[in-house]
């Protein structure tokens, strides 16, 4: 099975480690993976600060790379969502392109999504060891009903324990450009999810984008805490790597 | 109400660093919400209740103005007289020139968030009458003098001791903090004004097109003193109220209370048709309706045309981590919330609620509640749209949107440029790979670090270990 991997702007630029756990996640289920090296970004960030401009020269950009596949994985629900419920609708005036989106969004998927509803895997060979909370990202849970997949995986580890937090739907206060326009909303939100998060004692907040994990992992780390580990699921569910790339 | 929703990212700082209203905000809490989810579980098809609601509610908005002419022939039919307000300050004068013409000096209230739109109870001050509001949050912030800062709990951003405190000031009495006992202190002190206003004024929930009835859904049974004490009754409410028939109604309501406040239904619901008759034992010598646009029909044919299905039921805040976060006060008008975040700028005007559309991560979870499927975020993002074409966004981000737009749309340029960035920012990361101060980026860095990359981009990495 061939595989495009659309790594995302975020995973390629801040922490290209997640890519390879993804790439890793994917060939070991068996599939041909393909990184288009002229990929750049979804689009999400101009298009949800008003400027559609964005939105459909990304779309564009995406076609291009992407439409020669049987499948596209993305280890983002939140780039998946905005490829997947988005793209088409930026151009109503050409309803052929918008068949050609329409059918590209249907074949890409989340990496958790695809792992467990396309591949249908039920474990995945992890050396992931110790306790961990998982973060529901608002558009991978809303837009793309994403829960069951990464716990079922990760339940599927036998030395990770998940411990549930208090409202892990609750949103992190990222929200793309937000988290800078509104700084102050956003640092008190992600202050209440780095209490929901201790407050379960894990040694690692998980969730499935890296969006809401720098803002998770920057209030963390300014409130001192160095310890709590904060890790995309690809990295759990592929198994650490070492430290350094 | 005064406008200060242009000032919204002041607001934001003086509410998150006021620790009686963030104390308040924690208690009120999930209360709404977890009572709400409970609800819920009596329906087992509220999903095709929802479809239903909207399409009913869309039904009303596509036939505008038949259904109100047809409102207005079923209510003058029954006696009621129906004035048209375009302007918030037309109704003010309207509400005015019945008062006067009928010799009234004294109004009680019950909650008419429409007429918080256009400043009435200034307006009435002014024009030397008195308006008592009398549900009891309403009435709370009126001794406070304070606007709400939620359109089904205005008064949700007050505790309890500071309702005590306030009472004791105002009413001269001894400081209690026993709810049931605060209550009846209210209630003693708003009966006399039940008994001796001349004028009531309520809000309208909905209007049913086919009898011409107003119909309101309250809990505090002060909505039934207001309508049907005073020898003239005046509900004020916007055109967008207005329900083709009582069927629709009962479609409607069954997803208002369970919304709102979690009930299954409120202890009240009172249809308004017309002044008493001969053989009522009560109800008012006359009774009036106000009609307000007030930038409504503005929004009529447009995208944001969705909103104006909105039942008022509050989910949508109660469900929004920014209001959770922020209450309600600091979005500057009458409607908080996502709600208010498409409300406010499409009727006061975009360029004085700049911020308000961008006052949202768009996590979705107002559409995800909202009962008649309004979608929220994509409305806010069509006002951001409109801030950026219109060019009323800071220059700053409006180029740094464009750069990334003409970088990303070039994979060469794109790869140098982001080669050099992560370069640079794992420099600045030092030693414990954190920025925690970045120009530009102030926004974050005030109260976050900023995890620095790791030096090579992904791209870069994977060719290496291609080749």
């Amino acid at each position: 099975m061939q595989v495009g991997l659309f790594v995302t702007c975020l995973v390629d630029l801040m922490r290209p480690r997640i890519g390879f756990a993804t790439l890793k996640l994917l060939e070991r289920a068996g599939c041909t993976v393909v990184v288009p090296p002229q990929q750049t970004c979804c689009g999400q960030p101009g298009f949800n600060s008003g400027d559609r401009e964005s939105g459909r020269a990304m779309a564009l950009r995406f076609l291009a790379d992407f439409e020669a596949f049987e499948y596209v994985v993305a280890p983002s629900g939140s780039c998946t969502g905005m490829i997947r419920c988005h793209y088409a609708e930026l151009f109503p005036e050409d309803s052929a392109l918008q068949a050609r989106l329409n059918a590209l969004s249907a074949r890409t998927y989340e990496l958790t999504q695809f792992l467990v509803d396309v591949l249908h895997l039920e474990r995945v060979d992890s050396t992931f060891a110790g306790s961990c909370t998982y973060h529901d990202s608002c558009s991978g849970l809303r837009e793309l009903g994403i829960k069951k997949q990464p716990r079922a995986l990760i339940a599927g580890i036998p030395s990770a324990e998940l411990h549930e937090m208090d409202k892990p739907e609750i949103c992190c206060g990222f929200g793309g450009t937000f988290s800078i326009k509104l700084g102050d909303i956003a640092t008190r939100m992600a202050d209440n999810k780095c209490q929901d998060i201790l407050s379960t004692g894990a040694d690692a907040i998980v969730g499935g984008d890296l969006g809401c994990l720098l803002n998770i992992e920057g209030r963390l780390r300014r409130l001192g805490d160095q310890h709590t580990r904060v890790l995309h699921v690809a990295e759990v569910l592929a198994g650490p790597e070492p430290e350094g790339d | 109400m005064l406008l200060t929703s242009s000032s919204f990212k002041r607001n934001v700082r003086r509410k998150l660093e006021d620790p009686s209203l963030q104390r308040n905000m924690k208690r009120f809490g999930g209360r709404f919400v977890e009572a709400r989810a409970a609800v819920m579980t009596e329906v087992d098809n509220l999903e095709e209740i929802r479809v239903a609601a909207a399409a009913i509610r869309d039904r009303s908005l596509a036939n505008l103005d038949s259904y109100l002419v047809e409102f207005e022939a079923q209510a003058q039919a029954r006696g009621t007289q129906v004035h048209w307000a375009e302007t918030a300050q037309d109704v003010n004068r309207i509400l005015i020139e019945i008062a006067r013409t009928n010799g009234v000096r004294k109004i009680v209230k019950s909650k008419s968030m429409v007429s918080e739109e256009s400043g009435l109870n200034d307006a009435v001050a002014a024009a030397g009458m008195q308006a008592i509001e009398t549900d009891l949050g309403e009435y709370i912030l009126q001794l406070a003098e304070e606007p709400p800062s939620h359109i089904i709990a205005p008064a949700i951003h007050k505790s309890v001791e500071e309702v005590a405190e306030l009472f004791s000031e105002k009413h001269h009495t001894p400081r209690q903090t026993d709810i049931p006992a605060l209550c009846r202190e209210a209630r003693e002190q708003l009966r006399p004004h039940f008994l001796s206003a001349d004028m009531g004024i309520s809000g309208g929930n909905f209007l049913i097109a086919e009898t011409g009835s107003v119909v309101i859904v309250t809990n505090e049974g002060n909505g039934r003193m207001v309508t049907t004490l005073p020898r003239i009754h005046v509900a004020i409410t916007g055109i967008e109220k207005v329900l083709p028939t009582l069927n629709d109604f009962s479609t409607v309501v069954r997803l208002l209370t369970r919304s709102a406040t979690g009930q299954s239904i409120t202890n009240y619901v009172s249809m308004l048709t017309g002044p008493r008759q001969e053989g009522d034992h009560d109800g008012p010598e006359q009774s009036h309706i106000i009609l307000v646009d007030s930038g409504r029909s503005r929004l009529l044919g447009t995208e944001l045309q969705q909103a104006l299905r909105c039942i008022r039921c509050g989910a949508c805040m109660n469900h929004c981590p920014v209001y959770q976060n922020i209450g309600g006060h600091a979005y500057g008008w009458v409607y908080p919330g996502p709600i208010g975040a498409v409300l406010t700028p499409s009727y006061v005007g975009l360029e004085n609620a700049l911020d308000l559309p961008q006052a949202s991560t768009l996590c979705g979870a107002c559409q995800v509640v909202c009962p008649v499927k309004i979608p929220l975020p994509e409305l806010m993002r069509v006002l951001r749209e409109k801030s950026f074409s219109q060019g009323l966004r800071p220059w700053h981000e409006r180029w740094s949107i464009v750069l990334w737009r003409t970088a990303a749309s070039h994979p060469r340029l794109y790869a140098g440029l982001t080669r050099l960035a992560v370069r640079l920012l794992r420099r600045l990361g030092g030693k414990d790979r954190l920025l925690h101060r970045l120009p530009g980026l102030d926004g974050w860095t005030e109260g976050r670090d900023m995890p620095a990359p790791s030096g090579q981009t992904f791209r870069e990495l994977y060719r290496k270990r291609k080749s």
